[in-house]
């Protein structure tokens, strides 16, 4: 009773505040952790009379049906090798950009930093329209280059072996600049006077940039690397979905388990199955994300995430 | 900024940033080179980065009959700028709460949130939340409630609060200011770069998005400006049965469906690139505010 007062005044000292953060509080109460409750739904045949609570219960059935389908192992693996190809490719040109983007001129470092910027805000429906610019089968630039030097036009379309890569290619276009950007402002936040004393026992260039700036990168590296990877798991459902123009002659390399969900719900109607997929991609999300702060902690304590 | 003689390394550098530059602008200079474009000259060269002669029939087609596009642009402005303020404000008072470290629940409220970040319902719990508890399915809130808040945005804000002076809030506290005045009166307009930089994201984010529209709107009035591109994808159907209701005199075979297509994406990319140099200064220092780890 006394331990229950005790914090009444205390909870009153901190009305303000608490005031201040309840709308999101009630908001993400609703939008993140309602929907948790609907995960039973993996586990039930839901019928929209009966309503969530009410369907009947079918145990790991829904699950069954997705693992025993021959998609299961596709989407799953596309979902994982394309990510990881992203994170890896973007890593390695973003760092590589932010560094040499400190080698020069500040007038051109605001040109390049808006170029590399602008595919960032640009929707993946308007970066559709500029792929078939590109890809369309009659009038697109690739193939009528392709006819000037008297080779045959691809039908970039029905053609699973070019996605892999094209896929790559306009995630790193789009997605770049950013990481560039992020990295950089890491890069400026390096107290100056560790170049200082390295350019006194005469360093290079390149071994500053070895032996200072990506050390002092690693805590932002790791904490990135530890969020993309808990979204490996799930893919950016516009890139996936738009770009191949939703053609069904790709899907064996570019269907991912979000585009997969998104037509058994919206074409099929599978709520059961769907769910189930949804919540296989948040478990295995989770355990990657604690397994990679596992790691990065054995590595280095600092670096983790928590 | 130290004068440096030019090297080859220099020199080879700027180069490379160049044809980056170059790599990143041009695709877009290919899609307005074809709005541009007579049409046929797209039909029996295909597309090409310079237009053989410039010709602005799509864009007068276009505005000829604005009435879906000027529909769609409304949609999508008012969905853009009431996200944007809602979004903002949630964020920063509850950002505002969780910097304060002698807020009491701070650390238990930031895990709250953190978590959302590791485990979600995913796509179909949410889907079935918003049509059929909460009924937002063919309103205008389908397509601004689902973003109004995300993990991410209140981590960066976080970051950034956690850098004003703690000295600050504590003299107006003995000037005798409650919190939710320091708030309004003091936090706020001291945090403007933050505001302006999440803002951006924001609202690029509700510009840009195709994903609400495309699950929770049927109904043809509130279609957004993405939605609507994507519609027309496949189909110029839309642009002409516009046309023929308006009672344009046109022959539909002429229809310069190629060029009207990439004119549209112009007109809905537009708007969006024009706003965003004037931010660009705002970028690094933004950025850099938001320490992640909480």
């Amino acid at each position: 009773m006394r331990g229950l007062m005790k914090e009444l005044r205390l909870f009153q000292k901190n009305i303000e505040l608490f005031l201040l953060s309840f709308p999101a509080v009630v908001y993400i109460l609703i939008f993140a952790y309602l929907p948790l409750v609907g995960l039973v739904l993996a586990f039930k045949d839901y019928r929209y009379d009966k309503g969530i609570l009410g369907s009947d219960w079918v145990g790991f059935k829904n699950f069954e049906f997705f693992f025993t389908s021959q998609t299961a192992y596709i989407v799953t693996r596309n979902t994982i090798l394309y990510n990881v190809a992203f994170i890896l490719v973007g890593l390695v040109f973003a760092l590589l950009f932010a560094v040499l983007l400190n080698e020069i001129a500040r007038r051109w470092i605001k040109v390049h930093q808006t170029a590399m910027f602008l595919p960032y805000f640009l929707s993946w429906v308007v970066i559709s329209y500029i792929i078939t610019g590109f890809l369309d089968h009659e009038h697109g630039y690739f193939n009528q280059l392709l006819m000037q030097f008297g080779a045959d036009p691809v039908y970039w379309y029905n053609e699973s072996r070019y996605w892999p890569w094209i896929l790559v290619a306009v995630s790193l276009w789009k997605g770049v600049g950013f990481s560039t950007l992020v990295y950089y402002a890491g890069i400026l936040g390096i107290d100056s006077s560790y170049y200082e004393a390295a350019r006194i026992d005469g360093a290079t260039k390149t071994q500053m940039a070895m032996k200072i700036t990506l050390p002092l990168l690693a805590p932002l590296i790791s904490i990135l690397m530890i969020m993309s990877i808990g979204g490996i798991f799930r893919a950016d459902f516009g890139l996936f979905y738009f770009i191949p123009n939703d053609s069904s002659f790709l899907y064996s390399v570019t269907d991912v388990v979000d585009t997969y969900v998104f037509r058994a719900l919206k074409n099929v109607g599978d709520i059961g199955m769907s769910t189930a997929v949804g919540f296989y991609q948040s478990v295995v999300g989770l355990v990657l994300v604690v397994l990679a702060n596992y790691i990065i902690k054995k590595i280095n304590d600092e670096n983790s995430l928590w | 900024m130290q004068q440096t003689k030019t090297n080859p390394g220099q020199v080879a550098i700027n180069l490379m940033f160049a044809v980056v530059s170059l790599l990143m602008i041009l695709p877009l200079v290919l899609v307005v080179s074809i709005s541009v474009s007579e049409e046929k000259s797209l039909l029996t060269n295909g597309y090409r980065f310079i237009p053989e002669s410039l010709d602005f029939t799509a864009y007068k087609l276009i505005l000829q009959t604005p009435g879906v596009l000027l529909n769609a642009y409304g949609v999508t402005i008012l969905v853009t700028i009431a996200g944007t303020i809602l979004s903002l404000l949630m964020t920063a008072m509850i950002g505002y709460a969780i910097s304060r470290r002698d807020y009491r629940y701070g650390r238990i409220t930031t895990f709250y949130i953190f978590f959302t970040m590791l485990f979600s319902g995913g796509l179909v719990p949410s889907y079935i939340l918003i049509t059929q508890y909460l009924h937002l399915k063919d309103t205008i809130w389908a397509l601004i409630i689902p973003y109004l808040l995300s993990p991410f945005n209140i981590m960066l804000m976080k970051g950034f609060l956690q850098k004003i002076p703690g000295e600050i809030i504590e003299s107006c506290k003995m000037d005798g200011a409650g919190e939710l005045r320091i708030f309004f009166r003091i936090i706020l307009p001291l945090s403007t770069p933050a505001l302006a930089t999440l803002g951006l994201f924001i609202s690029f984010m509700y510009w840009n998005d195709w994903w609400l529209g495309l699950l929770y709107i049927d109904n043809q009035n509130l279609v957004p400006l993405q939605l609507m591109l994507y519609r027309m994808m496949n189909t110029i159907d839309f642009l002409s049965s516009n046309l023929r209701r308006l009672n344009v005199m046109i022959d539909l075979a002429s229809f310069p469906s190629l060029s009207s297509r990439m004119a549209m994406a112009v007109l809905a990319a537009g708007p969006m690139m024009f706003v965003f140099p004037f931010f660009q200064r705002y970028f690094v220092s933004g950025l850099t505010v938001g320490s992640l780890k909480g």
